[in-house]
């Protein structure tokens, strides 16, 4: 049942382009798409190491600056007439660039608060996202500040038989936003089911219970920030390319808040959260406004907001995953496995005898 | 006065620790040895400093003087994750478990020690580290039989019976592979039959090769399972002995027994 929901919702993914021939929904389906990968990296850190990042458009500006200065080439100067120059590279090596910078900041953002928890990571994170914004706000010789980058040049590469391939239209972006997103789900999805995951879900559930069976919560809360901050600057690159201007509005602190707002509606700590509250929230006010003067449309989308945290706290996504249990009586459960397969409906076939011998556990006193 | 198991060497040696916060002293002076396969009870009077002495040993509270030693390395100066990780595992007072987790998830967030799993590794999916999860799951199941609570595995561990949350909390420290267990009042709160298997179960970690520091309250279960019993009084250690000379010990007597106590 849950294959079938997900081959049909990769389906409607797949064929957005054929059916959707709205060129300005088209873009907003693109935009909406890089936020969404944003929220998904920024769920890492809130739903699974429970460390909230007021700070998170930091990355993803640091990644669209860093992209977007790579392949656009700078020349600056430093001290006197020492001068760094560098000469444009293709924007795909822009978008590798800028993930590893983003994921250095994401590393030093980290390590800054290693010891520090909840409000005070929170500050740390929005002291850095403001620190950048006046960064490429004043550093003109850099980013021509208010200025803007513009003129960054779309995605493209060199291709065997085909030639120079480059995305000027919105719908091969579409298909590179879509293959970014499918990427950042599954790494983030192998994280939080692996043994590094866990011990994120630890940090996150019980802290001094977490070190007391020898998880170091500082290491893993370190990696979450580096992969959450590489994917939010890989993000921040295609929405360089893809808008193909940048300035240092791309900070603003709403930006963060609305990425906050798709993970915490749709399910923070759950991988289709951010996904469902970002497909809301993205779309919704594009929707209103065929339908809804300009401050009506923001008034429903307030009012949205407030019915869902009032009603479904924990957001859409549990909330429709325990409906469905209590509908169809399944609880998701760990089953012994006596071979690869498991039915759905047979409860105890499927045990098997314990193997515990006394004084060996099969992993824990072996070695 | 350690006769009993005066033969084998010390896992763990508490050497003058003394532990002051501000003005206030919790720990004025403390030694004392847990040795190979021995199981230690430290008890005394609330407020005696045992908790605190808990605290310093695993790492949460380094002490103003004085060192720790475990297997003859010195952990006074360690994080608690590395004092877990060099095989010296602790349970908490107050019942704490991953909340939100079922219990298996919580056993498997305990099993964190046995992976080796790197993140590249990880992040790629390779064969070896399926295999490794698939592993840890079979332990989890091992963990969960040996304890007894493998009925409630796919249960919130908030949801559980008091009792069982406690035993789901050594199932967690057992999951970390200690080879010595501190468990501070494990029985709090546990029933007379409950109390009764938990008796059973100490005597089956202690099978495993697992020495264990007990704090409790529960003085049948202390006498019924010590090797030897160290009395904090005030800071200070008043005994240290088999129980049949605490039980005799005037000075315990008066401290924290009581008169009663000599029939029980």
């Amino acid at each position: 049942m849950k294959n079938l929901w997900t081959w049909l919702f990769a389906g409607i993914l797949l064929t957005v382009p054929f059916w959707l021939q709205d060129q300005y929904f088209l873009h907003i389906v693109i935009t909406t798409g890089i936020f969404i990968i944003g929220a998904m990296s920024l769920n890492l850190l809130l739903g699974f190491t429970g460390q909230l990042s007021l700070g998170h458009i930091a990355f993803f500006g640091i990644g669209a600056y860093a992209s977007a200065l790579t392949s656009l080439g700078f020349d600056i100067p430093i001290f006197g007439d020492f001068r760094i120059v560098h000469e444009p590279w293709s924007p795909v090596i822009g978008v590798l660039v800028g993930t590893l910078v983003a994921g250095l900041c994401g590393y030093i953002v980290g390590k800054l608060s290693f010891k520090i928890r909840g409000a005070y990571f929170v500050i740390v994170t929005i002291s850095f996202a403001e620190v950048v914004r006046l960064v490429a706000l004043n550093w003109v010789d850099l980013t021509q500040g208010p200025l803007a980058l513009s003129n960054i040049p779309p995605i493209g590469f060199t291709m065997p038989v085909v030639g120079e391939v480059v995305f000027w239209k919105k719908v091969p972006n579409y298909y590179l936003v879509l293959g970014l997103g499918f990427i950042a789900y599954v790494l983030i999805a192998r994280i939080v089911h692996s043994r590094m995951g866990r011990a994120m879900i630890a940090l996150r559930e019980n802290e001094p219970l977490a070190t007391s069976v020898g998880i170091n919560v500082t290491r893993y809360l370190v990696f979450a920030a580096v992969v959450s901050a590489a994917l939010a600057g890989a993000a921040g690159g295609l929405y360089a390319h893809y808008i193909r201007i940048i300035d240092p509005d791309i900070f603003l602190f709403i930006y963060t808040v609305t990425m906050v707002i798709m993970v915490v509606t749709g399910g923070k700590g759950t991988l289709a959260g951010p996904i469902v509250g970002g497909l809301i929230f993205g779309v919704l006010p594009v929707g209103l406004r065929s339908v809804a003067a300009p401050e009506v449309q923001w008034i429903v989308y307030g009012i949205v907001m407030i019915l869902i945290i009032f009603f479904l706290p924990r957001g859409i996504v549990p909330a429709v995953c325990s409906w469905w249990h209590r509908k169809t009586g399944s609880v998701p459960g760990h089953v012994r496995l006596s071979g690869e397969l498991a039915s759905d409906n047979d409860d105890g076939a499927n045990l098997q005898e314990s193997q515990f011998v006394p004084g060996k556990f099969s992993t824990l006193r072996g070695r | 006065m350690t006769k009993a198991m005066g033969s084998k060497k010390p896992i763990l040696s508490i050497k003058h620790v003394a532990v002051h916060f501000g003005g206030l002293v919790a720990i004025s002076d403390m030694t004392f040895n847990v040795n190979e396969g021995e199981l230690v009870s430290l008890i005394g009077p609330n407020g005696a400093g045992k908790t605190t002495a808990f605290n310093v040993v695993t790492g949460y509270l380094r002490p103003t003087n004085g060192e720790v030693h475990f297997r003859g390395m010195p952990i006074h100066d360690l994080k608690p994750h590395e004092v877990a990780d060099a095989g010296l595992v602790r349970t908490f007072q107050k019942t704490s478990l991953f909340t939100s987790n079922t219990v298996f998830e919580n056993v498997l967030t305990g099993l964190h020690r046995h992976g080796s799993a790197s993140a590249w590794a990880t992040l790629l999916s390779l064969p070896h580290v399926r295999r490794e999860e698939a592993r840890l799951r079979q332990t989890v199941w091992e963990i969960l039989d040996f304890i007894g609570i493998a009925e409630y595995a796919n249960e919130l561990g908030s949801a559980l019976p008091y009792g069982a949350q406690r035993l789901l909390g050594v199932a967690v420290a057992l999951a970390a592979n200690p080879s010595l267990l501190l468990l501070d009042e494990p029985a709090s709160g546990m029933n007379p039959s409950e109390t009764a298997d938990f008796m059973h179960l100490l005597g089956k970690i202690r099978a495993l090769g697992i020495s264990i520091l007990l704090v409790e309250h529960d003085m049948p279960l202390v006498m019924g399972v010590s090797d030897r019993i160290v009395v904090l009084n005030y800071g200070k250690i008043i005994a240290d002995a088999p129980p049949v000379e605490i039980q005799q010990n005037p000075e315990v007597i008066s401290a924290y027994l009581g008169h009663g106590v000599k029939h029980a």
